[in-house]
């Protein structure tokens, strides 16, 4: 890889809300053109290291830059370059879509901000529906509409927080296109997201839980790092197998997979150790497969419980 | 007995009950509107109570006096012992004794003329005369009925001179009723009430803007984005501006046509003065609106703040009766200064010379109120 430029650094990050620690400690680097995605169970403190970025959250220690601008005093600078998509709508719902457009293109002191408002609706497909207001519209017209308005002042950075959820298949694709499109073009997109297929599309990932960087890096990186081993397993039954392997020592993860079911932990021996009585059953089917990126989420998850307890 | 009944009459029971559940449990967790409740009707009570007085004595007086002496001393000392006058200035010049009036400094001017004491002696029956701002009748009337005894302790006092004149006093109070002779109340009520309305719509509009903003989770969005406080105020307040002057407009013309109520002075001065009340209370409106966590605390505060507008400004009760104490705490509302300006342009025909304090004060009150706003203006969500 080239000398890449680096757009978001930041190191030993710590946030807390009344006495409970929400991040802790956190580092990462994210360099200018990627797209770089932010995963973690519910309340592991996405949302809260978004805002601590774009300066809407003081960060209580540690440090940071993002665009180059020091995140503690020059959150100013930051929000002239930065679109933040909150997790819940945010725009004005008793707006139109047009009112809420120039809006925004007027606030970060766009020229002509009626006919940028309007280029952002023939973008986001709103044609005709321009008068609509913003509270009257869908679940995933008003994420679309929340995104166009992010993009609309063209910013260096883009901090996403879940903005597919609720968005349909077929726009969710449409979005990840327009994503890498602009990332192409050279803008830093830092998204949070539950969905794997999404994470999938990232140039690099973190997961976060329970206010800890677990792993990050490329998905290939955050798989090896884990160290997981899986076995998928097809034939009859296999919920019943489910239930007896789950106890097994040496197992740390089992999860159903439609009809088959992946079996994975991080001790190679012990896992085929628990295995072995009934690899030698001739209904199942045993495969050593490698592990998938949800697997590796899964186990995480679930040892990092065991930490928080 | 019928089960149908019972079982309809327990189930609303229950639901009413479920929602009176969690009312108190809302209510019990917004400590802020909790303790205004309990406590601040307690404080008005008893700041009402003390601060109030519909009898006002000790009222402000200019002096006008040409000679020193004696008897210009006891019918002085007259005036005082009514306990309604008191000499708080002393003019040099007629005009100066108006201004005064006229800015609401005093409300009486007593002007005693050149060479009354040897008039007196000579029998000649001079008139000490008594200039009243009866503006505000009640205020005036209590103190105007006191002069009669004047005359007669002045003269008990000073004995080288008869009392009487072939039974007529050997001088005269004249009263002179100024800007409302004929004790109108409208007069005096409806260039109050310009004031008073206005006060209520105008905080009521800044004071919900930035909670609604919190409430409906819009706050977020607009806190990312590349807007600085102050001129997130400006924006918020500019628009009531216009809002509020119409609104001003429309109540002066109602005055004019259906209360007769006249305009002594400048239409401009009043539109102007006018903009600046309405700015200064839409400030003040947008400040609660930055300390309260949420709308009904916003509301709550506006009110709280409203009730000593309208007792504690001179709108409806004298302000020159009122305690020291309770002045100062009019001194810091916007519409005692904006009563008497507009009582000032109105009726006494008050100029910008006369009103520069009221003024000053309005605009002091408004910075004060903008300073505190962008100083406690959240700009992050910690
Ligand atoms: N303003 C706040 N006051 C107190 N606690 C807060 C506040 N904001 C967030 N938290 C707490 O911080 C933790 C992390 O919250 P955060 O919203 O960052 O999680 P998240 O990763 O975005 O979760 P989700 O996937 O559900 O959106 C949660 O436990 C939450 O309760
Ligand atoms: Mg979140």
């Amino acid at each position: 890889m080239p000398a890449a430029e680096v757009a978001i650094e930041v190191e030993g990050l710590t946030k807390s809300f009344s006495g409970k620690v929400v991040v802790k400690n956190l580092s990462m680097r994210v360099m200018k053109g990627q797209i770089y995605g932010f995963l973690g169970p519910n309340g592991s403190g996405k949302t809260t290291t978004l805002r601590m970025l774009c300066g809407l959250l003081t960060p209580d220690s540690g440090k940071g830059t993002a665009l180059g601008y020091d995140i503690r005093t020059n959150s100013d600078a930051i929000k002239r370059r930065v679109g933040y998509m909150t997790q819940r709508f945010s725009l004005y719902q008793d707006l139109s879509i047009r009112e809420n457009l120039e809006f925004v293109a007027r606030v970060y002191g766009l020229d002509a901000p009626e006919q940028r408002a309007r280029e952002a609706i023939t973008r986001l497909g709103l044609n005709g529906r321009e008068e609509q207001l913003a509270g009257e519209l869908s679940g995933g017209w008003k994420q679309r509409l929340a995104l166009g308005a992010c993009i609309l002042p063209q910013p260096s950075l883009l901090l996403l927080d879940e903005p597919t959820a609720g968005v349909d298949p077929k726009a969710r694709r449409e979005f990840w296109a327009e994503i890498h499109k602009l990332a192409a073009e050279g803008m830093t997109v830092l998204v949070s997201t539950h969905y794997m297929d999404e994470a999938e599309r990232c140039h690099e990932i973190a997961y976060i839980a329970y206010g800890t960087l677990l792993a990050q890096g490329t998905i290939q990186e955050v798989i090896a790092q884990s160290r997981l081993v899986t076995y998928t397993v097809s034939g009859p039954d296999v919920a019943e197998l489910a239930e007896k392997l789950a106890k097994a020592p040496g197992v740390d993860m089992v999860a159903p997979f439609g009809a088959s079911l992946h079996v994975a932990g991080r001790d190679e021996e012990a896992l085929e150790a628990a295995i072995a009585p009934y690899g030698r059953e001739p209904k199942w089917t045993w495969v050593r497969t490698p592990p998938s990126l949800e697997d590796v989420f899964i186990d995480l998850m679930s040892a990092s419980k065991d930490n928080f307890q | 007995m019928s089960t149908l009944a019972q079982g309809w009459r327990s189930g609303a029971l229950m639901r009413a009950w479920a929602m009176l559940v969690k009312e108190f449990v809302q209510l019990k967790r917004d400590r802020l509107t909790f303790g205004t409740m309990i406590f601040i009707p307690v404080v008005q009570l008893l700041l009402f109570g003390y601060a109030i007085n519909t009898t006002p004595r000790n009222l402000p007086t200019a002096l006008l006096v040409y000679e020193d002496n004696d008897l210009t001393r006891s019918v002085i000392a007259a005036l005082s012992n009514t306990s309604y006058f008191h000499m708080t200035h002393v003019a040099r010049t007629e005009a100066e004794m108006d201004h005064w009036l006229r800015s609401g400094t005093v409300l009486f001017g007593v002007e005693i003329p050149p060479g009354f004491e040897r008039s007196v002696r000579r029998g000649d029956r001079p008139a000490v005369l008594v200039v009243a701002d009866a503006s505000d009748p009640v205020a005036a009337g209590t103190a105007l009925g006191a002069l009669e005894g004047v005359i007669s302790t002045a003269l008990g006092r000073d004995r080288g001179i008869p009392e009487t004149v072939q039974s007529v006093p050997a001088f005269e109070i004249r009263q002179h009723r100024r800007y409302n002779p004929a004790a109108v109340t409208s007069l005096n009520i409806v260039p109050g009430l310009l004031g008073t309305i206005l006060t209520m719509t105008m905080l009521i509009f800044t004071a919900l803007s930035v909670t609604r903003e919190i409430e409906r989770g819009t706050m977020e969005s607009l806190l990312a984005m590349p807007i600085k406080p102050l001129e997130i105020m400006l924006g918020k307040i500019a628009p009531y501006i216009l809002i509020g002057f119409i609104q001003a407009a429309l109540i002066v013309v109602f005055a004019l046509v259906l209360f007769e109520v006249p305009i002594a002075g400048s239409l401009i001065l009043l539109a102007l003065l006018s903009t600046l009340f309405i700015a200064a209370n839409l400030s003040i409106g947008y400040t609660f609106s930055t300390i309260a966590e949420n709308q009904l605390q916003a509301i709550q505060m506006s009110f709280m703040f409203f009730l000593p507008n309208i007792l504690l400004s001179g709108f409806m009760f004298p302000f020159a009766g009122m305690p020291r104490w309770a002045q100062w705490i009019g001194e810091a509302l916007p519409l005692t200064h904006y009563i008497r300006i507009t009582r000032g342009i109105m009726l006494k025909g008050a100029t910008m010379q006369d009103l520069v304090a009221e003024t000053l004060a309005l605009a002091f009150l408004m910075l004060v109120a903008m300073t505190i706003a962008v100083r406690r203006f959240r700009r992050t969500l910690d």
